[in-house]
Protein backbone atom coordinates (compact mmCIF):
# COMPACT_ATOMS: atom_id res chain seq x y z
CA UNK A 1 0.00 0.00 0.00
CA UNK A 2 1.69 3.21 -0.93
CA UNK A 3 1.92 5.68 1.81
CA UNK A 4 0.31 9.50 1.14
CA UNK A 5 0.90 12.74 2.59
CA UNK A 6 4.36 13.71 3.85
CA UNK A 7 6.15 12.01 6.57
CA UNK A 8 6.73 14.10 9.91
CA UNK A 9 9.36 16.29 10.18
CA UNK A 10 12.11 14.97 12.72
CA UNK A 11 12.76 18.29 14.86
CA UNK A 12 15.02 15.94 17.11
CA UNK A 13 17.92 18.15 15.74
CA UNK A 14 16.37 21.61 15.99
CA UNK A 15 17.93 22.19 19.41
CA UNK A 16 21.46 21.49 18.32
CA UNK A 17 20.77 23.95 15.08
CA UNK A 18 20.02 26.77 17.55
CA UNK A 19 22.49 25.82 20.15
CA UNK A 20 25.10 26.08 17.37
CA UNK A 21 24.08 29.46 16.44
CA UNK A 22 23.81 30.74 19.91
CA UNK A 23 27.43 29.71 20.60
CA UNK A 24 28.19 31.51 17.03
CA UNK A 25 26.58 34.91 18.24
CA UNK A 26 27.84 34.10 22.11
CA UNK A 27 31.73 34.10 20.14
CA UNK A 28 31.32 36.48 17.40
CA UNK A 29 29.77 39.52 19.34
CA UNK A 30 31.61 42.19 21.12
CA UNK A 31 29.90 44.17 23.63
CA UNK A 32 31.12 48.35 23.34
CA UNK A 33 32.78 49.48 24.89
CA UNK A 34 33.90 53.48 25.13
CA UNK A 35 36.76 54.98 24.39
CA UNK A 36 38.68 58.18 23.86
CA UNK A 37 41.20 59.71 24.79
CA UNK A 38 43.24 59.38 28.08
CA UNK A 39 44.80 62.48 30.24
CA UNK A 40 46.45 63.24 33.59
CA UNK A 41 45.40 66.43 35.32
CA UNK A 42 48.12 67.94 37.36
CA UNK A 43 47.60 67.67 40.48
CA UNK A 44 45.91 71.35 42.66
CA UNK A 45 48.43 71.79 44.97
CA UNK A 46 50.79 74.79 43.42
CA UNK A 47 54.26 74.18 42.41
CA UNK A 48 57.16 76.09 44.47
CA UNK A 49 59.58 78.10 42.35
CA UNK A 50 58.56 76.34 39.12
CA UNK A 51 61.40 75.06 36.74
CA UNK A 52 62.60 77.75 34.21
CA UNK A 53 62.32 76.59 30.93
CA UNK A 54 63.43 78.68 27.85
CA UNK A 55 61.07 79.77 25.34
CA UNK A 56 62.14 78.20 22.31
CA UNK A 57 60.96 74.56 24.58
CA UNK A 58 57.57 75.65 24.59
CA UNK A 59 55.21 75.02 21.86
CA UNK A 60 52.07 77.17 22.86
CA UNK A 61 49.04 76.63 21.05
CA UNK A 62 45.93 78.90 21.77
CA UNK A 63 41.77 78.54 20.78
CA UNK A 64 40.34 81.33 20.71
CA UNK A 65 36.36 81.74 21.73
CA UNK A 66 36.05 81.64 17.36
CA UNK A 67 37.77 78.74 17.60
CA UNK A 68 41.00 79.78 15.58
CA UNK A 69 44.08 77.90 16.11
CA UNK A 70 47.26 80.12 17.02
CA UNK A 71 50.62 77.93 17.32
CA UNK A 72 53.86 79.79 18.23
CA UNK A 73 51.76 83.32 17.73
CA UNK A 74 50.93 82.21 14.09
CA UNK A 75 47.18 81.12 12.95
CA UNK A 76 47.33 77.91 11.81
CA UNK A 77 44.81 75.88 10.30
CA UNK A 78 43.94 72.87 11.80
CA UNK A 79 45.01 70.28 9.15
CA UNK A 80 48.59 71.65 9.54
CA UNK A 81 48.96 71.25 13.34
CA UNK A 82 50.32 67.67 13.63
CA UNK A 83 52.68 68.51 11.03
CA UNK A 84 54.14 71.61 13.02
CA UNK A 85 53.55 69.80 17.00
CA UNK A 86 55.87 67.16 14.96
CA UNK A 87 58.19 69.37 13.66
CA UNK A 88 58.58 71.15 17.06
CA UNK A 89 59.03 67.86 19.16
CA UNK A 90 61.73 66.40 16.48
CA UNK A 91 63.65 69.22 16.11
CA UNK A 92 66.68 68.45 18.52
CA UNK A 93 68.24 71.71 18.12
CA UNK A 94 70.10 70.84 21.31
CA UNK A 95 74.54 71.17 21.93
CA UNK A 96 76.56 68.98 23.58
CA UNK A 97 74.75 67.50 26.60
CA UNK A 98 71.44 68.26 25.66
CA UNK A 99 71.60 66.80 21.57
CA UNK A 100 69.21 64.20 20.46
CA UNK A 101 70.97 61.78 18.78
CA UNK A 102 67.61 60.22 17.17
CA UNK A 103 65.86 63.20 16.00
CA UNK A 104 65.53 63.55 12.42
CA UNK A 105 64.09 67.23 12.98
CA UNK A 106 65.78 70.15 11.57
CA UNK A 107 68.43 70.75 14.29
CA UNK A 108 66.85 75.11 14.26
CA UNK A 109 68.38 75.96 17.44
CA UNK A 110 65.18 78.80 17.77
CA UNK A 111 63.05 75.51 18.35
CA UNK A 112 63.33 72.95 20.98
CA UNK A 113 66.25 71.50 22.39
CA UNK A 114 65.16 67.35 23.02
CA UNK A 115 62.27 65.78 23.02
CA UNK A 116 62.50 65.19 27.01
CA UNK A 117 62.49 68.95 27.35
CA UNK A 118 59.87 69.98 24.45
CA UNK A 119 56.56 71.06 26.23
CA UNK A 120 53.62 71.87 24.37
CA UNK A 121 51.31 74.43 25.98
CA UNK A 122 47.17 74.45 25.46
CA UNK A 123 45.47 77.12 26.38
CA UNK A 124 41.93 77.88 25.40
CA UNK A 125 38.89 80.39 25.75
CA UNK A 126 35.85 79.81 27.48
CA UNK A 127 33.75 80.02 24.66
CA UNK A 128 35.85 77.33 22.78
CA UNK A 129 33.38 75.10 21.18
CA UNK A 130 34.32 71.57 23.08
CA UNK A 131 34.60 69.56 19.93
CA UNK A 132 37.41 71.69 18.28
CA UNK A 133 39.18 71.34 21.80
CA UNK A 134 38.88 67.19 21.38
CA UNK A 135 40.18 68.13 17.47
CA UNK A 136 43.26 69.84 18.75
CA UNK A 137 44.20 67.52 21.65
CA UNK A 138 43.56 64.42 19.13
CA UNK A 139 46.18 66.01 16.82
CA UNK A 140 48.78 66.75 19.74
CA UNK A 141 48.39 63.24 20.95
CA UNK A 142 48.63 61.97 17.02
CA UNK A 143 51.85 63.98 16.81
CA UNK A 144 53.71 62.20 19.75
CA UNK A 145 51.70 58.76 18.44
CA UNK A 146 53.62 59.59 14.79
CA UNK A 147 56.82 59.87 16.50
CA UNK A 148 56.53 56.92 19.45
CA UNK A 149 55.75 54.59 16.10
CA UNK A 150 58.93 55.89 14.33
CA UNK A 151 60.88 54.98 16.82
CA UNK A 152 59.69 51.95 18.39
CA UNK A 153 59.83 50.71 14.88
CA UNK A 154 63.29 51.69 14.14
CA UNK A 155 64.56 50.08 17.45
CA UNK A 156 62.81 47.04 17.89
CA UNK A 157 62.40 46.10 13.73
CA UNK A 158 61.77 42.36 14.50
CA UNK A 159 58.08 43.31 16.92
CA UNK A 160 56.55 43.89 13.16
CA UNK A 161 54.26 46.36 14.47
CA UNK A 162 53.98 50.07 15.73
CA UNK A 163 53.66 51.81 18.98
CA UNK A 164 50.32 52.08 18.93
CA UNK A 165 49.84 48.41 17.86
CA UNK A 166 52.06 47.26 20.44
CA UNK A 167 50.36 49.62 23.41
CA UNK A 168 47.14 48.09 22.28
CA UNK A 169 48.27 44.86 22.88
CA UNK A 170 49.62 45.39 26.08
CA UNK A 171 46.27 46.76 27.23
CA UNK A 172 44.54 44.19 26.02
CA UNK A 173 43.49 41.76 28.76
CA UNK A 174 43.57 38.29 25.97
CA UNK A 175 47.63 38.84 26.16
CA UNK A 176 49.41 36.22 27.83
CA UNK A 177 51.39 38.05 30.71
CA UNK A 178 54.83 36.93 29.58
CA UNK A 179 54.22 38.85 26.67
CA UNK A 180 53.32 41.66 28.57
CA UNK A 181 56.28 41.18 30.56
CA UNK A 182 58.07 41.86 27.38
CA UNK A 183 56.18 44.26 25.90
CA UNK A 184 56.44 46.63 28.81
CA UNK A 185 60.54 47.72 28.69
CA UNK A 186 59.71 48.66 25.24
CA UNK A 187 57.34 50.51 25.57
CA UNK A 188 58.61 51.95 28.39
CA UNK A 189 61.86 53.06 26.23
CA UNK A 190 59.82 54.65 23.47
CA UNK A 191 57.77 56.83 25.38
CA UNK A 192 61.33 57.94 27.60
CA UNK A 193 62.21 59.03 24.29
CA UNK A 194 59.15 61.10 23.17
CA UNK A 195 57.13 61.81 26.79
CA UNK A 196 54.00 63.36 26.70
CA UNK A 197 54.55 66.64 28.02
CA UNK A 198 51.36 68.55 27.43
CA UNK A 199 50.45 71.28 29.87
CA UNK A 200 47.36 72.95 30.31
CA UNK A 201 46.97 76.61 31.56
CA UNK A 202 45.47 77.22 34.74
CA UNK A 203 41.81 78.65 33.61
CA UNK A 204 41.78 82.82 34.14
CA UNK A 205 40.51 83.55 37.42
CA UNK A 206 39.37 87.16 36.28
CA UNK A 207 37.26 87.96 32.94
CA UNK B 1 -13.33 1.67 0.52
CA UNK B 2 -10.71 1.52 3.18
CA UNK B 3 -8.65 3.38 0.25
CA UNK B 4 -10.41 6.74 0.23
CA UNK B 5 -10.56 6.82 4.46
CA UNK B 6 -6.71 6.69 4.63
CA UNK B 7 -6.85 9.74 1.92
CA UNK B 8 -8.69 11.96 4.23
CA UNK B 9 -6.65 11.37 6.83
CA UNK B 10 -3.50 12.45 4.76
CA UNK B 11 -3.42 16.02 5.11
CA UNK B 12 -0.47 17.57 6.47
CA UNK B 13 1.05 16.91 9.59
CA UNK B 14 1.07 19.34 12.25
CA UNK B 15 4.56 20.81 12.52
CA UNK B 16 6.45 19.83 15.39
CA UNK B 17 6.80 22.70 17.70
CA UNK B 18 9.14 21.48 19.96
CA UNK B 19 11.89 23.15 19.55
CA UNK B 20 10.19 26.30 19.94
CA UNK B 21 11.85 26.98 23.62
CA UNK B 22 15.30 26.13 21.65
CA UNK B 23 14.74 29.24 19.60
CA UNK B 24 13.75 31.63 21.96
CA UNK B 25 16.02 31.14 24.55
CA UNK B 26 18.44 31.33 21.92
CA UNK B 27 17.07 35.04 21.22
CA UNK B 28 16.88 35.28 24.75
CA UNK B 29 20.68 34.64 25.65
CA UNK B 30 21.69 36.39 22.46
CA UNK B 31 20.22 39.90 23.51
CA UNK B 32 21.36 39.10 27.35
CA UNK B 33 24.69 39.00 26.07
CA UNK B 34 24.77 41.75 23.37
CA UNK B 35 22.78 44.43 25.50
CA UNK B 36 24.83 47.09 27.63
CA UNK B 37 23.25 47.87 30.27
CA UNK B 38 22.82 52.04 30.69
CA UNK B 39 22.43 52.49 34.52
CA UNK B 40 21.28 56.46 33.79
CA UNK B 41 18.81 57.70 31.47
CA UNK B 42 20.61 60.51 29.58
CA UNK B 43 19.12 63.58 29.95
CA UNK B 44 21.24 66.03 27.64
CA UNK B 45 22.09 65.72 24.37
CA UNK B 46 24.95 63.23 23.78
CA UNK B 47 26.39 63.63 20.28
CA UNK B 48 29.91 62.62 21.53
CA UNK B 49 33.01 64.59 19.05
CA UNK B 50 35.77 62.43 17.11
CA UNK B 51 38.90 61.40 17.44
CA UNK B 52 40.94 58.67 16.42
CA UNK B 53 43.97 58.44 18.85
CA UNK B 54 41.80 56.87 21.19
CA UNK B 55 42.57 53.73 24.12
CA UNK B 56 39.93 51.48 24.99
CA UNK B 57 37.79 52.01 28.27
CA UNK B 58 37.62 48.59 29.56
CA UNK B 59 37.15 47.17 33.24
CA UNK B 60 33.49 49.09 33.87
CA UNK B 61 33.93 48.59 37.42
CA UNK B 62 36.69 51.27 37.44
CA UNK B 63 35.00 54.13 35.48
CA UNK B 64 32.70 57.16 36.95
CA UNK B 65 30.39 58.94 34.31
CA UNK B 66 29.78 62.63 33.87
CA UNK B 67 27.68 63.62 31.49
CA UNK B 68 27.53 66.91 30.33
CA UNK B 69 25.00 68.84 27.23
CA UNK B 70 22.18 70.90 26.20
CA UNK B 71 19.32 69.21 28.12
CA UNK B 72 17.34 66.93 25.62
CA UNK B 73 13.98 68.16 24.21
CA UNK B 74 11.85 66.67 26.94
CA UNK B 75 13.86 68.57 29.57
CA UNK B 76 13.59 71.87 27.44
CA UNK B 77 10.99 73.56 28.86
CA UNK B 78 11.96 72.77 32.76
CA UNK B 79 15.54 73.06 32.75
CA UNK B 80 16.45 75.61 29.63
CA UNK B 81 18.93 75.36 26.57
CA UNK B 82 22.05 76.22 28.43
CA UNK B 83 24.70 73.01 28.70
CA UNK B 84 24.10 70.60 31.79
CA UNK B 85 26.13 68.50 34.05
CA UNK B 86 24.30 65.01 34.32
CA UNK B 87 25.10 63.38 37.25
CA UNK B 88 23.44 59.48 37.87
CA UNK B 89 19.80 60.40 37.44
CA UNK B 90 19.63 64.26 37.82
CA UNK B 91 20.83 67.29 36.83
CA UNK B 92 23.71 68.87 38.87
CA UNK B 93 25.50 72.11 39.25
CA UNK B 94 29.51 72.45 39.07
CA UNK B 95 29.25 72.46 42.70
CA UNK B 96 28.34 68.90 43.33
CA UNK B 97 30.75 67.11 40.73
CA UNK B 98 33.61 67.02 43.77
CA UNK B 99 30.58 65.50 46.21
CA UNK B 100 29.75 63.45 43.63
CA UNK B 101 32.71 61.76 42.76
CA UNK B 102 33.75 61.17 46.77
CA UNK B 103 30.29 58.84 46.94
CA UNK B 104 31.66 57.12 43.98
CA UNK B 105 34.69 56.72 44.91
CA UNK B 106 33.64 55.47 48.17
CA UNK B 107 30.81 52.96 47.22
CA UNK B 108 33.68 51.39 44.85
CA UNK B 109 36.06 48.40 46.49
CA UNK B 110 38.80 49.41 48.44
CA UNK B 111 41.65 48.18 45.76
CA UNK B 112 39.69 50.02 42.96
CA UNK B 113 39.49 53.26 44.45
CA UNK B 114 43.29 54.72 43.59
CA UNK B 115 42.32 53.25 40.30
CA UNK B 116 39.37 55.10 39.07
CA UNK B 117 38.99 56.94 36.09
CA UNK B 118 36.20 59.90 35.41
CA UNK B 119 35.01 59.17 31.52
CA UNK B 120 33.83 62.95 30.50
CA UNK B 121 31.16 62.32 28.27
CA UNK B 122 30.41 65.61 26.88
CA UNK B 123 28.33 67.00 24.08
CA UNK B 124 30.40 68.05 20.67
CA UNK B 125 28.36 71.86 20.88
CA UNK B 126 29.70 72.38 24.35
CA UNK B 127 31.63 75.13 25.38
CA UNK B 128 34.90 74.71 27.03
CA UNK B 129 34.20 76.53 29.75
CA UNK B 130 31.94 74.11 31.61
CA UNK B 131 34.48 71.64 31.07
CA UNK B 132 37.42 73.68 32.75
CA UNK B 133 34.82 73.83 35.52
CA UNK B 134 34.22 69.85 35.74
CA UNK B 135 37.94 69.58 35.26
CA UNK B 136 38.55 72.12 38.18
CA UNK B 137 36.38 70.14 40.82
CA UNK B 138 37.91 66.80 39.58
CA UNK B 139 41.19 68.43 40.89
CA UNK B 140 40.04 69.44 43.60
CA UNK B 141 38.99 66.56 44.94
CA UNK B 142 42.33 64.54 43.39
CA UNK B 143 40.62 62.61 40.92
CA UNK B 144 43.37 63.10 38.21
CA UNK B 145 42.79 60.12 35.71
CA UNK B 146 40.28 61.08 33.25
CA UNK B 147 38.85 60.19 29.65
CA UNK B 148 37.24 62.66 27.11
CA UNK B 149 35.21 59.84 25.71
CA UNK B 150 34.93 60.26 21.67
CA UNK B 151 33.15 58.48 19.22
CA UNK B 152 35.90 56.66 16.68
CA UNK B 153 36.08 59.25 13.66
CA UNK B 154 38.51 61.81 12.10
CA UNK B 155 39.34 64.80 13.69
CA UNK B 156 38.24 67.02 10.83
CA UNK B 157 34.50 65.50 11.05
CA UNK B 158 34.60 67.97 14.58
CA UNK B 159 34.54 70.85 11.72
CA UNK B 160 31.45 71.48 10.81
Amino acid sequence: MPRRGAPEVNAGSMADIAFLLLIFFLVTTTIETDSGINRKLPPMEEVEDPPIIRERNIFTVLINKYNQLLVEEELVDLKDLRASAIAFLDNGGGQNEEACDYCQGEKDPASSDNPQKAIISLKNDRETSYKVYIAVQNELVAAYNTLRDREFQRLYPMEQMTFTEANKRYSDPRTSPEDKEALKPKLDEVKNLFPQKLSEAEPNKSS
Amino acid sequence: MPKFKKKKSGDLPAISTASLPDIVFMLLFFFMVATVMRDSTLMVTNALPAADQVQKLDKKDRIMYIYAGKPSSRYKDKYGTQARIQLNDKFATVDEVGAFILAERASKRQELQNVLTTALKVDGETKMGLVTDIKQELRKVNALKINYTTRVGAYNQNLN
